[in-house]
């Protein structure tokens, strides 16, 4: 890949990143900052990456460990956004 | 797998980030949001062992193991947790996000440094994910450690703390600059370790009323250590992925800090201001007023508008349903119930909210900040339910106490104040609250819960 189009890619995330979120209400920035949280955990992806080449013992062990961190960050973070959101969810029904 | 399809794959999925956080900033399309972005994630993983470009398949066995036990130790945390516990829980999520992309940079460049000197692009981009991720993990393992309270939740100041800090920072970066120039493992290790170092000493000098900003500001970290190390392993994906949290969540920790009222400048660098505090509260010993559950019941008997005022002390005793009773009893009374929900009510922006809907609220009863404090002139009696530093006038009157400046709620302006509180013990931000002592207010002492029963029954005899 060329710098070129990563520093594009990378100019264009940030705008993206900035408008989604501009109008949230405060009642939903405990959900959205957990839901945010959760979508970095897709380092699991790196995890794997370097976890599948790693030869060292040293290599093997940080990035196995690596690859459980960021499954924690992931999983968890989705699990404990839904939570958050069912709650809000209810409501709607039973008007 | 074919590579365009590989890549196509990887497409659909930083699409599938971006409609997740367009959904998770409207209440409707909150859930659905979130779900679309856990199938994209659970995609990427996938595909991800199929990748055309990694072919050398070592450790399969042990990563499936490693994926598993993570799963384990992730959704019963995530199931279980407390509602009120839940702000540390993310924070510790995020902590562990951050080490993870520290240790992802760090394999890829001793991988890198076996076949030679890794380009200086590639060195750059592994020292600011290995920095900003240790400061990240750190930071929020300390975050965590105020949150539940197993540290004290007052700012940690020392004395030539602020040198400290300044020495460790420059020692960062100068471990940062000899790694790029010199390309070694040691001055990466060393790096590394100060970065942990950096990450302590950056949040212990935040008080517990800023944390949540913390946690959101880090959380942003973490996801330019993602982009960055995205860059390192030539991952699209990971860019996407890492500059969409990165910039979302910058934006996020700044309407926090207008919700709260807070200089982001001032939370950020109160480490290099902060000056230790004069020790408050030198215990002498004010009169307040103190009520019995019938005195209260009468009160609220009478009144014509009630505002019921929710802070963390309701959520710890579980008092939501409690609450709820005496608020549909007063209804039917005739008496006009709203509760007034502050911002940071609870320990996160809109938490308490989330804590009100889980006992059934009805949703038009709660009532922001803006909206509610114009009505406390007509309103006859303030309900304080284990709320104290969003009710404090000290926020607005003494210039210098660490909640000076955050919007608070009006509640010095109604007819009567009543306080539901375990002790006279002040609240997380550690400040007095002068409110006590006022001739209106009527102090009941208890756990929020046994009071409110006792009121919600001494009401029923009315």
């Amino acid at each position: 890949m060329t710098t070129m189009a990563i520093l594009t890619i990378f100019l264009l995330s940030i705008f993206v990143g900035f408008e989604v979120v501009a109008k949230v209400s405060t009642t939903l920035h405990t959900p959205l900052m957990s839901g945010a949280n959760a979508i970095h955990g897709i380092i699991l992806v790196g995890a794997i990456l370097v976890a599948d080449k790693a030869t060292s013992t040293l290599e093997t062990t940080l990035s196995i460990l690596a690859v459980v961190l960021a499954t924690i960050n992931m999983v968890g973070g989705f699990v404990v956004t839904d939570r958050m959101l069912e709650m809000f969810k209810g409501k709607g029904g039973k008007k | 797998m074919n590579s365009n399809l590989y890549a196509l794959i990887g497409l659909g999925v930083a699409v599938s980030f971006i409609m997740a956080l367009k959904g998770l900033s409207a209440p409707k399309s909150a859930r659905r949001g979130n779900l679309i972005g856990a199938t994209g994630a659970t995609i990427a993983t996938v595909v991800v062992f199929f990748d055309p470009s990694s072919t050398k398949h070592h450790n399969t066995g042990l990563i499936l193991a490693a994926i598993a036990f993570g799963v384990l130790v992730g959704v019963p945390a995530a199931r279980k947790i407390q509602m009120t516990q839940m702000p540390q829980l993310v924070a510790l999520f995020n902590g562990v996000g951050g080490g993870a992309a520290a240790l992802v940079a760090t394999v890829e460049y001793l991988n890198l440094s076996s076949e030679g000197k890794p380009s200086t692009a590639n060195i750059v981009a592994t020292v600011f994910t290995v920095i900003v991720g240790c400061t990240s993990f750190a930071g929020s393992v300390i975050t965590f450690l105020k949150l539940q309270e197993l540290m004290t939740t007052r700012p940690v100041i020392f004395p030539g703390g602020r040198f400290v800090i300044a020495a460790t920072l420059a020692g960062v970066l100068a471990t940062g600059g000899w790694t790029i120039a010199s390309g070694g493992n040691t001055p990466l290790l060393v790096m590394g370790g100060l970065s942990l170092l950096f990450g302590v000493l950056f949040v212990l000098p935040v008080g517990g009323a800023d944390v949540p900003i913390v946690i959101s500001l880090l959380n942003a970290f973490t996801g330019l250590t993602v982009a960055a190390s995205g860059y390192v392993l030539q991952s699209t994906l990971l860019i996407v992925a890492g500059t969409l949290v990165g910039a979302s969540g910058t934006i996020l920790t700044r309407l926090m800090a207008q919700a709260m009222g807070r200089s982001l400048f001032g939370t950020l660098f109160g480490a290099f201001t902060a000056k230790p505090q004069a020790a408050v509260g030198a215990s002498e010993v004010r009169p307040v007023k103190s009520g019995s559950p019938d005195d209260v019941a009468i009160l609220l008997n009478y009144a014509s508008r009630v505002v019921i005022v929710p802070g963390f002390g309701l959520a710890v005793a579980q008092a939501q349903h409690t609450v709820r009773e005496l608020a549909d009893l007063l209804s039917t009374k005739g008496v006009e119930v709203a509760y007034g929900i502050h911002p940071v009510a609870g320990r996160m922006p809109g938490h308490m909210n989330v804590l009100l809907a889980e006992a059934n609220v009805p949703y038009e009863q709660l009532v922001e900040m803006e909206e509610i404090n114009p009505t406390f002139p007509q309103t006859d009696v303030v309900l304080v339910v284990g709320a104290n530093d969003v009710v404090n006038p000290a926020a607005k009157t003494t210039p210098g106490c660490p909640i000076y400046g955050m919007p608070i709620l009006d509640v010095a302006s109604a007819g009567n104040v009543i306080f539901l509180k375990r002790s006279m013990r002040p609240g997380f931000a550690g400040i007095e609250n002068d409110l006590l002592y006022d001739a209106k207010t009527t102090l009941l002492f208890g756990d929020a819960k046994d009071s409110l029963t006792k009121v919600v029954s001494a009401l029923k005899n009315l």
